[in-house]
């Protein structure tokens, strides 16, 4: 009877792992341990998702709505298309972090002459995009699977640039904190052409808001900020070169709403809310390679 | 165990932080510490004292520190000559964390070395050594990943850390001096 505490730890383990995230009326059609993260995908009645992890409150990395797939379901999505308001004709792109693939699949269908280069550092997530979300690389879209960093340091070394670079690669448990310092904005900023421009989707809460906000404005200088009141994030959009008017970012609204559309992007609306004002706490420090506790930060109000 | 964290902060940068940057930091601390061992043993035969003891102290500092200066240039190094990150992280490991880690290594079988007296109570000794430095492995881990990277730049750290070894050495070579004057 001695092994009674260990027989009552493994049936906890067994149980935690049984009753998981997810809920009554949603179907796992995948589980799989991938080198980075615990892959779930899951069928909702009205949407399919891909979560990472498994204790409660995993977050969804990416959906999609099976009866009307070019719906971005998420605002966040939605609203990293805000990036083509400040670079209306990228030629070509380059996207840090593949999820569901929601992102290059619209991007390679709105832009027919656009070559993208994906980044994704776990092969399983490539494998799940293409097998779940319908995700097609192809010779306009290609998929690398690397660590971001390494990526962008040998694109460098090799004198590529981009017009567009998305940085999507925050998922909302763990965030590369060595994708977060000023050290690798300004490699991504010399990646950009001189009309070039950068997107990420990161957060909006926590002091790491200050200091990311901080570390952008040390790289780009003036930067927009995109915000929504009902989302947690928030889009940044900085620029190699100077900042396009206000009257600029209404033209181009104006001209992407029609193939925006199916897509359930309020691109009009982003203008007005695209904010270069300061409104973080400046003193707080940039993040560096040498200073980079993202995670510690996050997690701290 | 502090210095393996940061190793792993250190090389992130260039080569990313994907599953095999780990895998190269602790392979090589593991392989450094195995011979550090080693001839950690091999030392303690030839007439051991606590003055060599602190100068083994003293070389782990001495060698430390440069890890600040060096990292960015040996990196740059490697980087631009091996294509894959995979042994890419494995050359930088090697280049920067070998010589320090095998000093370090010397550290444990030399103390057992000094501090049994009898061969009864080796084991104890080894025993409580074991304890001692595996517990503060432990605490080092523990601080530096849950406050020191909040508090202090990274190379604070390493120089910090260089900074108590030369203040150990030093204890040791004076109280090994004291006592000869006493």
């Amino acid at each position: 009877m001695h092994n009674a505490p260990a027989v009552a730890i493994v049936i906890l383990l067994v149980g935690a792992v049984a009753s998981g995230p997810v809920a009554a009326d949603q179907q796992v059609l995948l589980r799989e341990q991938s080198l980075y993260h615990t892959i779930l995908v899951v069928a909702e009645p009205t949407r399919r998702c891909l979560k990472f992890s498994v204790r409660d409150g995993t977050r969804n990395q990416s959906c999609v709505d099976p009866h009307d797939p070019k719906r971005m379901v998420f605002g966040y999505t939605r609203m990293m298309m805000a990036a083509l308001l400040v670079v209306p004709e990228p030629q070509t792109v380059l996207v840090a972090g593949l999820g569901g693939g929601t992102l290059p699949t619209a991007l390679a269908a709105l832009l027919p002459d656009v070559r993208i280069d994906v980044v994704e550092i776990d092969p399983a997530v490539v494998k799940v995009a293409r097998t779940y979300f319908d995700f097609q690389d192809s010779e306009r879209v290609r998929v690398h699977v690397q660590d971001a960093r390494v990526f962008v340091k040998r694109a460098l070394q090799q004198g590529r640039q981009y017009d567009l670079v998305i940085l999507d690669a925050y998922s909302g448990d763990y965030i590369p904190e060595h994708l977060m310092t000023g050290e690798f904005l300004e490699e991504t900023r010399k990646l950009l052409t001189p009309d070039g421009a950068v997107a990420a989707n990161t957060f909006a809460t926590s002091q790491l808001y200050d200091y990311e906000s901080e570390t952008y404005r040390l790289v780009f200088g003036q930067f927009f900020n995109l915000r929504v009141r009902t989302s947690n994030n928030r889009v940044i959009v900085a620029t190699n070169g100077p900042l396009p008017s206000r009257e600029t970012l209404r033209a181009n609204s104006r001209a992407w709403r029609p193939a925006l559309g199916a897509y359930d992007v309020p691109i009009t609306s982003y203008p007005r809310r695209m904010s270069t004002k300061v409104d973080w706490d400046h003193t707080k420090r940039a993040l560096t390679d040498q200073y980079s506790p993202a995670n510690l930060l996050k997690g701290s109000r | 165990m502090s210095l393996e964290l940061l190793g792993g902060r250190i090389l992130a940068p260039w080569f990313g932080s994907s599953i095999y940057v780990w895998g190269s930091i602790i392979t090589v601390f593991m392989l450094s510490l195995s011979v550090g061992y080693f001839i950690g043993g091999r030392l303690s035969l030839r007439t051991p004292s606590l003055a060599k003891f602190g100068c083994l102290f003293l070389v782990a500092a001495v060698i430390l520190v440069p890890i600040v200066y060096l990292a960015e240039p040996v990196m740059v190094w490697v980087f631009e000559r091996i294509e894959d990150p995979r042994y890419g992280s494995l050359a930088a490991s090697l280049a920067l964390f070998v010589a320090p880690t095998v000093v370090l290594g010397t550290i444990s079988p030399y103390s057992v070395r000094l501090l049994v007296r009898h061969k009864e109570e080796s084991g104890k000794v080894a025993g409580t050594l074991y304890f001692v430095s595996t517990l503060g492995s432990a605490l080092g881990t523990l601080a530096t990943s849950f406050y020191f990277v909040l508090w202090f730049e990274m190379n604070t750290i390493v120089a910090v850390l260089g900074g108590i070894l030369l203040l150990l050495g030093a204890l040791g070579v004076v109280c090994r001096r004291l006592d000869r004057h006493a």
